[in-house]
């Protein structure tokens, strides 16, 4: 079965300037509720990997560097 | 050959699963009551951040406190509210733990809202009685939860599925199948006694924005319990009644009767006049939502801007910091000002979720389900209206008598041959090359319930959709998972159709209308009581296919006044003449 890689905007955006992540915080990781925070093995900042977000916020608010911004998905704002 | 030798087996007394809200209270009781016993919490995702309240609670709707209401005139209310389909039992054992609840919560740290007296600053949402008790502090929960976790030594996993449970050949519970969610690695809990806290079923709907996360439950909350509690032979019940909700239009957080109703604000139409008497939560006051939509006078709204600037602060200092505080951004995104303009409103997709409505994995007054060491507790469970105070009350009963239970218990053998055709067809999607992917799926699944099974509901409507949701049954045999992470959302995604295979049996076997819009059957319109005043409770029958079958009510143990009967159905407000 052929399968297609389509694009997404992600609500979850980490500031990698301010993300600790690469220190081995995993802090926005272990809260997310859905777990479609990982790290981006590229950078070893945390990054959105699965757009499957309930914009709850634990990933923002327990941020120690305040690296995480909730954004509202696109489809409802 | 794989050999059971090659899966990890966890042997524990007591095994909860679910940490949310009525899972840390049964884990942090059963410790409480037996310190020697082994207790483990299972949670799919991290206990300190999970469930309905993984960013705390705005209030308890359901508080029953000495001097405002008594237990006997809160189990009279819930029964009204019901259409008279409760385990009033059930109801009145948690009316009558609700404040010793709220003491042990107080003794915990968690704050509750005190008038200038000291006393509990109770509102009146509800038709009759005095039950709203604000948490203006309530987003540090989990946090206080977490350290009771940790204090009383339960043992923790995060990050693991429950799939299955186990039964032993005498057909009690005897623990349950597990898939870790980042690794994919299939463990065995054996358990003497287990708890199923896995919370509402919110992802039978599809939100009316499309996105298949932005559902009114935290969306982990797929139906895992309702699924697996199916499959090992438990009862479940009410599924007909489905949960449905008043919110902001697109923005998946309640409107918030609770919080605003009691200080001024309320649901109006597009002139911006009251058309409900009454906002709290029942399907009367969700029918006439409903009309009200489709009306010439829709949409609905939430009306705030009569009211004074300080007061609005107050609203957007709860409603914007806690339960769902993303909130504030999406009206900031929208420019909505409750200071300038009403907030539009919509009705959410269904579900099922005892918290709101009364649907669930059916339990009695001691939490026990019909499959003997299972039980259930929270928006899984069946006690309705329970809200959060119902998840920890019984999450308490069911911490107390499971571990009991467990206590007068061997270890159970386990059922090899099971667990290991379990464990194949568990990782299936993964060994796959291709096929389908389970956002499709699911996507699929749940459009087809919003097209045949949301009401009103249609007979031949829900004879189609039947058919197309196990057209899609065949479909599971090509799931492909190209990670563990799409191997969980695999496994989800086939709990989900369970549950809408279940929503659409329970609805069309009950031959009425009951609930308001929760149970609006065009076919059957009228509400009838000679034939259908009975629970109806589905199963899996000795052919191991969906039944239904009716469950007597039990006999009231608090009588109604004839005129109380009747309450919720006048919901409309009558023009003055």
């Amino acid at each position: 079965m052929p399968t297609a890689n389509q694009i997404t905007m992600v609500p979850v955006v980490v500031d990698n300037d301010k993300c600790i992540a690469d220190k081995g915080c995993r802090t926005c990781i272990d809260v997310c509720p859905l777990d479609v925070l990982w790290i981006d093995e590229k950078t070893g900042k945390a990054h959105m990997r699965y757009d499957e977000c309930w914009y709850c916020m634990p990933c923002e608010a327990d941020c120690p560097t305040d690296a995480v911004t909730v954004n509202i998905p696109y489809l409802l704002r | 050959m794989t050999q059971l030798s090659d899966i990890t087996i966890k042997d524990i007394d007591v095994l909860v699963i679910g940490g949310g809200t009525a899972g840390p209270m049964a884990a942090i009781t059963a410790k409480e009551k037996d310190p020697k016993a082994s207790v483990m919490l299972l949670e799919k995702a991290n206990v300190k951040r999970s469930g309905a309240i993984s960013m705390g609670m705005d209030g308890l709707n359901n508080a029953v406190i000495p001097g405002h209401a008594t237990p006997e005139q809160y189990t009279k209310e819930i029964t009204i509210a019901n259409d008279g389909i409760v385990l009033q039992k059930g109801v009145l054992e948690y009316a009558e733990r609700s404040f010793y609840m709220i003491q042990k919560l107080d003794n915990w740290g968690v704050y509750f809202q005190k008038d200038e007296t000291g006393e509990y600053d109770v509102k009146k949402v509800h038709h009759l009685g005095t039950y709203v008790l604000p948490m203006p502090e309530g987003h540090n929960i989990k946090k206080i939860l977490y350290r009771r976790l940790r204090r009383n030594r339960v043992v923790v996993e995060n990050r693991y599925q429950a799939i299955r449970l186990l039964k032993d050949d005498t057909g009690t519970v005897s623990g349950c199948i597990a898939v870790g969610t980042r690794d994919a690695e299939v463990i065995v809990i054996r358990a003497k006694a287990v708890v199923l806290c896995t919370g509402a079923a919110g992802r039978i709907g599809l939100p009316a924005s499309g996105y298949l996360y932005g559902t009114y439950e935290n969306p982990t909350n797929c139906g895992d319990g309702h699924s697996m509690a199916y499959h090992v032979g438990a009862e479940l019940s009410g599924l007909e009644c489905y949960q449905i909700n008043p919110l902001l239009k697109d923005y998946n957080g309640p409107a918030c009767a609770y919080v605003t109703g009691p200080l001024g604000g309320y649901t109006a139409n597009a002139n911006g006049d009251r058309f409900i008497e009454c906002d709290y939560w029942s399907g009367q006051m969700m029918m006439e939502f409903y009309n009200e939509l489709q009306s010439g006078n829709g949409p609905v709204f939430l009306k705030l801007d009569h009211l004074a600037e300080e007061t609005i602060q107050e609203i957007e200092q709860v409603l914007h910091t806690n339960e769902r505080p993303s909130r504030g951004r999406f009206h900031d995104g929208r420019g909505n000002d409750y200071r300038t303009k009403m907030v539009e409103m919509h009705i959410s997709e269904i579900g099922f979720c005892a918290g709101h409505s009364a649907s669930g994995v059916w339990i009695n007054e001691k939490g026990e389900t019909t499959v003997p060491g299972l039980y259930g507790a929270g928006d899984m469970a069946s006690i309705p209206h329970s809200y959060m105070l119902g998840a920890f009350v019984y999450g308490d009963i069911c911490g107390e008598n499971a571990v009991e239970f467990a206590r007068h218990r061997d270890l159970p053998k386990l059922d090899e041959a099971f667990i290991l055709s379990e464990r194949d067809r568990i990782l299936a999607p993964l060994k796959r090359e291709d096929g389908i992917p389970p956002n499709q799926f699911e996507y699929k699944l749940r459009r087809l319930v919003n097209d045949y099974l949301q009401p009103p509901k249609i007979t031949k409507k829900m004879d189609i959709g039947l058919q197309r949701l196990k057209d899609m049954e065949r479909d599971i045999e090509f799931l492909y998972a190209r990670d563990p992470h799409e191997l969980l959302r695999a496994n989800e995604a086939q709990h989900v159709l369970d549950c809408a295979l279940m929503a659409a049996k329970a609805s069309m076997y009950r031959q009425e209308s009951r609930w308001g819009l929760y149970h609006h059957y065009v076919d059957h319109p009228e509400t009838n009581n000679e034939d259908w005043f009975c629970h109806v409770q589905l199963y899996k029958d000795e052919n191991n296919e969906m039944a239904c079958k009716k469950r007597p009510i039990d006999p009231y143990v608090i009588e109604l006044d004839e005129e109380e009967k009747t309450a919720y159905q006048k919901m409309r407000i009558q023009k003055v003449s």
